[in-house]
Order: C-alpha cells, then sequence, then structure tokens
C-alpha cells in the first residue's frame, strides 16, 4: 500500500501538479489556519484563563471558568431561552413552509411574485428587521396593539417577550425554508402520484405516503441546518429586547451571554469557556440530529 | 360541482391564502415606509387609522439621520467589504476547490480536513482570538478589520470542491494533450464552467457581509468606520423613541440591497437557496 502510494506520486508530471495543486490550496489553507485552527486552540486555552485588566495578562487559573459557568444562574437561563426559540421557530417555520411550498408547487401564475415577496427578509439587515418589528411590538403607539385593539406589552412581558422574537425569526425564514421545499418537492417525479391514484392514494394520504419520504432529505437538511442556526441566535434578542427591560432575562441566549461577558465586560477567559460549552451543546444536539437520520430519512 | 369548477375554486382558495400571507411578510416594510416619512408626534399618533403621514411627506427624517450618522461613509465602507470579500473568497475557493476536487497530491485528505473542521463549529469560537489579532496589530477601525475574517472560506472551497468534481474529465484530458498547464487547464477551462457556483458563493458572501452585525460591533466602534447593520444597532441606541428617524435610518439601510433583489431576484433566490447554508 505504502509503495503503491510511492510510486503514484513518484513521476516528475506528478510531482509537478503536486506543487501546483500546493500553491493553490496555500492561500486557503493558510488563512483557515491563522483564522480558524489556531484560534479554536486559543479559544479553549482562553478558557482556562482569567483575563486581567484591559485584555491583558491572562492568568492560568484551570477549571475555575467553567466551575463558574456551572453555577452562574444565567446558564441555565441562557439554555432554556434558546431551546425554546431553536423550538418554536425551526417547527413553526418549518411546517408553515412546508404548506406554502406545496400550495406553490403546481401550475399557476403569480408563483415568481409570491416567491420573491416570501423570500424577502433574507436579504434585508437582521438589525434593520428587527427594528421595524420592535416598533410594531410597541406597546404604546405599535401597529398591532392599535390592529387588535389590545394594550398587550408585547417585547417588556418576560411570558411574551421570548415569542415575540420567534415570531421574528419565523417571519425572516419562511421563504428560504419554502424556496427549499419548492426545490424538493419539484424533483418528485410525477408519475409516482399517477400510480398513486390508481392505487386510491389521494390528497392527505398521498401527502403522507409519497411526499413526506420523498422529501425527507430536504426536510432533514432544513431542520439540521435550522436548528443550527437558531442555537446560535443574537441579533433578533439583542436588537428587538431593550437591554434595561425586565423581559431581557427572558430572550438572552447564549450567545448573547457570549457576546456579553466577552466584549461589553471584558471577560474573554469566561467568555471562551461559554462558547466551548455552547460547542459541546450543538455536537451533542447534531449527534442526536444525526442519529435519528437512518429512522426516517430515504435516499434514492 | 364539475371538476373543472372545483378545480377553479380549489385555486381561488389557494391564491386568498398566499395573498394573505404575501400581505404578512410585507407588512413590516410597509410600515417602516409609512413611518420614516411621518413626524415623531403623527407616528405616535392614538388613531388607529392614521396609516399615511398626513399633509406632506416628511423627507426631513432621511435628512437628519444622513447627516447626523454619514450614510455616505457607511455605504461605502460596506460596499468596500463586499467587494473585497466576494474577490478574496472567489479567488482562493475556486483556486482551492480546483485543487482538492481534481488534482492529486500527498496530505491532501489532511489538508481538506482543515477545511471541515472550520464548517463543523461554531463561528463564534473563532471571534476572540481573532479579535485579539486584530487589536493587538493596531488595526482596529480599520477596512482590513472588517474584512479579516473573510479573506478564505472554508465552506466557498467546499463549494468549488463538489462543483468542480462534477466536471466532466475528459474536459482536461483533451487539453493536457494539447498541452495545456494546469494552471491553464484551471483558468481557461473548467473555472468558467462553474460559473453558476461562483454567482452563489458570490451573492452569498456578500449578503454575508452585509448582514453580519456582531463582528463590525466589535472591530469597528468608530461610527465612520463600521458598516451598515452595525451603524443601525448604534442609531438604535442614539435616536431612542423618534421611531420615525430609525425607520429612516433602516430604510436607508435596506434599500440598495433590497433594488438589486428586485432585479436580480432569480439568481439571488437561487444563489442562496443552492448555496445551502443558512445566513
Amino acid at each position: 500500500m505504502n509503495q503503491k502510494k510511492k510510486r503514484m506520486f513518484s513521476t516528475t508530471r506528478q510531482k509537478k501538479v503536486a506543487q501546483t495543486a500546493y500553491l493553490m490550496v496555500a492561500p486557503t489553507i493558510i488563512g483557515l489556519l491563522i483564522l480558524n485552527f489556531y484560534p479554536i486552540i486559543q479559544t479553549f486555552w482562553l478558557s482556562f484563563c482569567k483575563t486581567g485588566d484591559f485584555g491583558l495578562n491572562n492568568t492560568f487559573i484551570g477549571l475555575k471558568n467553567y466551575v463558574d459557568l456551572f453555577k452562574d444562574p444565567e446558564i441555565p437561563q441562557a439554555l432554556i431561552n434558546t431551546f425554546r426559540y431553536a423550538a418554536v421557530q425551526v417547527t413553526v417555520s418549518i411546517a408553515l413552509s412546508l404548506v406554502l411550498a406545496v400550495l406553490v408547487n403546481r401550475k399557476m401564475k403569480g408563483v415568481t411574485i409570491y416567491r420573491t415577496i416570501y423570500f424577502l427578509p433574507m436579504i434585508c439587515a437582521p438589525a434593520a428587521i428587527a427594528m421595524v418589528w420592535r416598533w410594531m411590538f410597541n406597546q404604546d403607539f405599535g401597529i398591532l396593539n392599535k390592529m387588535f385593539g389590545t394594550n398587550i406589552s408585547w417585547t417588556t412581558d418576560p411570558k411574551i417577550a421570548w415569542l415575540c422574537v420567534a415570531v421574528v425569526g419565523i417571519w425572516s425564514s419562511l421563504g428560504y425554508n419554502m424556496v427549499l421545499l419548492l426545490g424538493g418537492l419539484q424533483d418528485i417525479p410525477k408519475d409516482y402520484y399517477e400510480a398513486a391514484e390508481i392505487d386510491g392514494a389521494t390528497g392527505i394520504n398521498a401527502f403522507f405516503h409519497i411526499t413526506i419520504p420523498l422529501l425527507s432529505p430536504t426536510l432533514f437538511f432544513i431542520i439540521q441546518t435550522g436548528i443550527i442556526g437558531a442555537l446560535q441566535l443574537f441579533d433578533l434578542p439583542y436588537m428587538i429586547i431593550d437591554e434595561s427591560s425586565r423581559a431581557v432575562r427572558s430572550v438572552k441566549s447564549v450567545t448573547y451571554l457570549f457576546y456579553q461577558h466577552s466584549f461589553e465586560k471584558g471577560q474573554r477567559g469566561y467568555g471562551s469557556a461559554i462558547v466551548i460549552f455552547m460547542m459541546v451543546v450543538i455536537s451533542i444536539i447534531t449527534y442526536f440530529i444525526q442519529k435519528t437520520e437512518k429512522k426516517w430519512v430515504h435516499y434514492n | 360541482m364539475g371538476y373543472t369548477a372545483k378545480r377553479r375554486l380549489n385555486s381561488t382558495v389557494i391564491h386568498v391564502f398566499l395573498i394573505l400571507g404575501a400581505i404578512a411578510m410585507l407588512i413590516p416594510f410597509v410600515w417602516m415606509v409609512l413611518t420614516a416619512f411621518k413626524t415623531k408626534s403623527q407616528a405616535i399618533s392614538v388613531d388607529p387609522f392614521y396609516i399615511f403621514p398626513a399633509g406632506k411627506w416628511h423627507f426631513e427624517n432621511f435628512s437628519e439621520v444622513w447627516n447626523s450618522y454619514n450614510f455616505m461613509t457607511l455605504y461605502a465602507n460596506t460596499l468596500i467589504v463586499m467587494v473585497l470579500r466576494v474577490v478574496c473568497a472567489v479567488l482562493t475557493a475556486t483556486m482551492a476547490g480546483y485543487a482538492f476536487g481534481r488534482l492529486e497530491f500527498p496530505g491532501k485528505g489532511i489538508l481538506f480536513s482543515i477545511v471541515l473542521i472550520q464548517m463543523m463549529v461554531p463561528s463564534q469560537i473563532f471571534i476572540i482570538p481573532q479579535y485579539l489579532m486584530i487589536s493587538k496589530a493596531h488595526l482596529l477601525n480599520t477596512k482590513f478589520a472588517l474584512v479579516f475574517p473573510g479573506i478564505v472560506t472554508a465552506f466557498g472551497t467546499y463549494l468549488f470542491k463538489q462543483s468542480f468534481q462534477s466536471l466532466p474529465k475528459e474536459l482536461e484530458e483533451a487539453a493536457e494533450i494539447d498541452g495545456c498547464t494546469v494552471w491553464q487547464r484551471f483558468a481557461f477551462i473548467m473555472m468558467p464552467l462553474t460559473r453558476s457556483a461562483i454567482v452563489s458563493l458570490g451573492i452569498f458572501t456578500a449578503l454575508f457581509a452585509y448582514k453580519d452585525m456582531m463582528w463590525p460591533m466589535i472591530v469597528a466602534n468608530k461610527p465612520a468606520a463600521t458598516t451598515l447593520s452595525a451603524a443601525l444597532a448604534k442609531l438604535q441606541g442614539q435616536f431612542g423613541s423618534n421611531y420615525p428617524q430609525i425607520m429612516a435610518g433602516a430604510l436607508m439601510a435596506i434599500l440598495p440591497m433590497l433594488i438589486l433583489y428586485l432585479i436580480f431576484q432569480k439568481q439571488f433566490i437561487e444563489g442562496i437557496a443552492s448555496s445551502g447554508t443558512k445566513l
């Protein structure tokens, strides 16, 4: 095996190809080593350090950051906030966008227009989206309370605020999920449905026995990327909920905490511990999602 | 009921449903525009039917925000960061993707695993060390700082590896017999064939640079050195409850991208959908 490999790269022509190949991957590999690989190690190291004044003089303190992390009452709260946001945002967004994709997947006028409109939030700065929603949620003058004739404190009531953030998250991701699901639907051969119709399976029946199984790779993909994306939530709660509001406790995500500790309070050691902890949580969740894959995802 | 009549009814119901959804999608944008043209007292009027700006439309919100936030600089900064990141990403990723996808060399597997590792970990893990590098090099508040994390792209490299691999072998073999070097084959024969992947990565990278808020907030605290997204976060803090001005700022921040999107919506949607990662 080893000899065979050596022979493979032994001719001068092959050596020349390999040389060119190294030149071609060099910028990317060097860049990734500096920008990503070394930072992973440094973050890991920093998570065992206490950051001194002005971010200088890191002193090794062993596992103290992690001990603090498990005692910090903000951490379990941030986990709850992040998980419930992810659960609601991903489920509702995918369910709604699946309905939209199925409705649009037929010969009819205006498909392009619908697609363009539903996809619109994807190309906007999340900060701008958050700002307009915050204004609409405004208790005294917001359009929502005016429209419904209510007086709900959308963004200041801890019980409602996190749902408001989730609503904006759903609204933002509908079009993206719809486009991906529509692509998946269009790949399903029409004769599957014709064959099913002969066997008497139409409508809802055909949907669950043909559409869902054949769409499962796309569904699996958007569920997985959706959950991982939702677990890294930051922009929306940061922009929609006022930092001085009592509701902020109920929307602070893990990334939000990481940002605050690392860049507002200057505790980079503790911030690093949070981000390492977050990586472990995401890995565990990804592992379990992957495990379910075999049970319900059908690849052709 | 006849078959066609039933079908027509069905399709009407579907359209009604889709139109209601579309209205729900558009309300925030419409409300943003309508608010931006009102005075502060008009915006907080208690009359629920006070939807359109009364009398004249107030453009002064725009000029006020434009001047106090120097939007010209923000547009320029954002555009420069987007262009530089797209150029860097496309250049480095096409080369690396070609080498990983079509050339044989020792250590390929190990080197590619560096690409995969970057894609697997959450990006927040890089931020503190990246910030420390920029800060130690005294490069805070520079364009370089804004571009820095996007100089290379693991995701783009992966995308181009797939894209080059899917092209037929015969194309290159013919060129090889004709005596083309690897570089010539890459630049003149193979790279032009991955045009759709280049468009995808370009749109994806540009949008990401435009939308990203946390990194510019960290490395550029001066208003003149930051991007639109990060400036909005400050604007909201400064203008507090002056919603017409906040909405004017938000509208100015999304307008250029909105126009581009409406012109190139097909490329945008397909580019983002085919790149297959979450923004």
